[in-house]
């Protein structure tokens, strides 16, 4: 019914614009309804190229950034990425220990913040009295709106000497013998970076995680309290299985965050160029390589810095394509509006 | 089968685990507050903020203004554009592309949109280092931001509101512009206010893309100084101060810093969330993807 209403009142409209047409010759109506048709167009036209553009911007990008790099790509092969050395007066640059530097930090953030945030995430979703779990959300997504070069200060300036002087002496005095803790304690080590990346995974992977346990039905829940389980129980065999592909996803995804990170890594990892598996010792990150060393770099050094840049582009770019397809579409916005990095 | 007392305390020590986890989170956030209030505050005067580098952050603070501004200009209209393309036109194919794209976007490491922008701008195209090239660089993390957020709000406003526009014969483009965007107004807001307070604090594109400078910047085709550079400048050893001073001015900047960029924040999300909470009905949805609500 409502079909042929439309219908017939379209033919209306048309029947009207001939009439005005015969009348001034070339009608308001029909003017109109062209402008509006093509209006329609040109304006979806006009919005995708908008959209389109950014993603070409950003691949073109990719290519410039390659070309770049190409006079370290020609020079170094392969070879590049398992080189051991970055001196500038041979003129040899290798990426290893800036490799192994980003995911040694990145496994000491994810051991340290992934229990932590799940713990959070936990308390928010399943434990939390209603009014309590809006502000404490909020609080938590403050962690990520702090700029991450105040975190590098704060490393600095208040973290450091809590290490110098309880932490790592007493982590010798246990664990020294282990490979892990070699060494003098100086606060500006592996250990520090690690921990101020753990702090600031926390807000994403929580926040995740949060989402993914929210999205949990309750009928999950009830079919196991009913069944007399314990809260923990519930939320150990019913809620946490149900979730774990989230979970993982917004561990990827914190993951994907401490790879990236930047200044508070380079303010506190040491800036050492040496591979060693003590979290005391001083070392170095990809991305803290790029920024450490840009301002002197030239030439070979720094086309090889680009270098550094473009596999930390793919690394980042399998991380979060890796992570979404694990979150799907479900919990898409969450972490992107949080802000931070 | 264990006792029902055990469970009954593992299920009390699970809880307070849950609770400790949270109260592990908050130290760290406390402590960075406190800790740049109390370093900071002693530094904050009149002459610190509007003097130029050596003795205050004025420069400092100008130049972060100009970058955000460019930034704004140049990702505020098109982020929007990109979200109501995903919101409005983007059921097929590239529509998804895109926003797949802009997701995965969102989450790059900033240094890398910095070697990015270098990469064209600086070697390509022969600028120099400088306050337009930051701008930029800011722009383009700005970008999936505010696409993601504009498509949010979109989607809250109800179809209806659509169709009865497009019955009334109103054109489909007015109806996005008009009915849907003005509709979704705040959240498009929301979002915007959020990204540029996000930038703000970027500190990574701005050391490859502006470098610094010890002087008053005003055109934006000169490297300037900007608050976050000037706190790594400072904290790292690189000024012409002694190491005591240049700590000193370093709290004295994270305290600037930290109090535009939280008090934008959290103005916004209070407010956002205030006007939400007047009957709204898509709100529920929108808080929980701003993860304002449990």
């Amino acid at each position: 019914m409502k079909c042929g209403d439309a219908n017939m009142n379209e033919r209306g409209t048309e029947e009207r614009g001939s009439l005005q047409k015969t009348r001034s010759g070339l009608s308001l109506a029909t003017v109109r309804k062209t402008l509006g048709r093509s209006g329609d167009r040109l304006f979806v036209y006009l919005v995708g190229l908008v959209a389109l553009s950014t993603l070409m911007l950003v691949w073109l990008l990719v290519a410039f950034m390659i070309s770049d790099s190409i006079e370290s790509i020609e020079e170094f092969g392969f070879g590049y990425l398992t080189g051991r050395t970055w001196e500038e007066q041979k003129g040899v640059y290798g990426a290893l220990p800036f490799i192994f530097g980003t995911l040694l930090t990145s496994a000491i953030a994810v051991a340290i913040g992934v229990p932590v945030s799940i713990g959070i995430a936990i308390y928010l979703s399943e434990l939390a009295p209603a009014w309590i779990r809006e502000p404490l959300s909020f609080v938590i997504e403050l962690l990520a709106a702090i700029p991450s070069v105040i975190y590098g200060l704060w490393a600095m300036g208040a973290l450091r000497p809590l290490l110098v002087n309880s932490v790592e002496p007493w982590l010798v005095k246990w664990f020294g013998w282990t490979p892990f803790f070699e060494g003098t304690p100086q606060g500006l080590d592996k250990l520090a970076a690690g921990l101020i990346l753990a702090i600031m995974i926390i807000p994403t992977v929580a926040s995740v995680s949060k989402e993914a346990l929210r999205a949990v039905p309750d009928s999950q829940r009830e079919a196991a309290l009913s069944l007399g389980a314990t809260r923990y129980e519930t939320t150990r065999m019913a809620v946490l299985t149900y979730a774990r592909s989230g979970i993982f996803g917004a561990c990827i995804l914190g993951l994907g965050r401490a790879f990236g990170e930047t200044m508070a890594v380079t303010m506190t990892i040491g800036n050492s160029n040496a591979i060693s598996w003590s979290l005391i010792d001083p070392g170095q990150t990809m991305a803290s390589l790029i920024a450490n060393r840009w301002g002197e770099a030239e030439g070979l050094q720094r086309a090889s810095l680009i270098e550094i840049g473009v596999i930390l582009f793919v690394i980042a770019l399998l991380v979060n394509v890796f992570a979404r397809l694990m979150l799907g579409r479900v919990l898409k916005s969450v972490h992107t509006t949080g802000g931070g990095l | 089968m264990r006792s029902h007392k055990l469970r009954k305390r593992v299920d009390m020590a699970a809880s307070l685990l849950a609770v400790g986890c949270v109260l592990v989170a908050l130290i760290p956030l406390v402590s960075i507050l406190v800790e740049v209030i109390r370093n900071g505050a002693p530094m904050l005067s009149w002459e610190f903020i509007t003097d130029r580098t050596t003795s205050g952050v004025g420069n400092a603070i100008l130049g972060s203004l100009q970058i955000v501004m460019y930034a704004a200009f140049i990702g505020l209209p098109v982020g929007i554009l990109t979200g109501i393309y995903i919101s409005e036109f983007g059921n097929n194919r590239m529509g998804s592309t895109i926003r797949f794209f802009n997701d995965v976007m969102a989450n790059f490491p900033s240094i890398v949109v910095g070697l990015l922008v270098y990469a064209m701008l600086i070697v390509y195209l022969g600028m120099t280092y400088s306050i337009i090239v930051a701008s930029v660089a800011l722009s383009i993390i700005m970008i999936p931001i505010v696409a993601n957020t504009t498509e949010e709000s979109l989607k809250m406003v109800p179809n209806s509101l659509r169709e009865g526009a497009l019955a009334l014969g109103v054109p489909r483009w007015r109806t996005v512009l008009k009915v849907v965007l003005s509709n979704g107004r705040s959240g498009v807001i929301t979002g915007a206010l959020l990204a540029v307070a996000r930038v703000a604090g970027e500190t990574a594109p701005l050391i490859l893309t502006t470098m610094f400078s010890y002087f008053w910047t005003v055109s934006p085709n000169e490297p300037s100084a900007a608050l976050p550079t000037l706190i790594f400048n400072y904290a790292m050893g690189y000024s012409s101060l002694t190491v005591d001073e240049a700590m000193r001015h370093a709290w004295g900047a994270a305290l600037v810093l930290i109090m535009l960029v939280l008090s934008l924040n959290v103005s916004v999300r209070l407010l956002s969330m205030r006007r939400f909470k007047k009957n709204h009905k898509g709100a529920r949805r929108w808080r929980t993807r701003l993860s304002l609500k449990a």
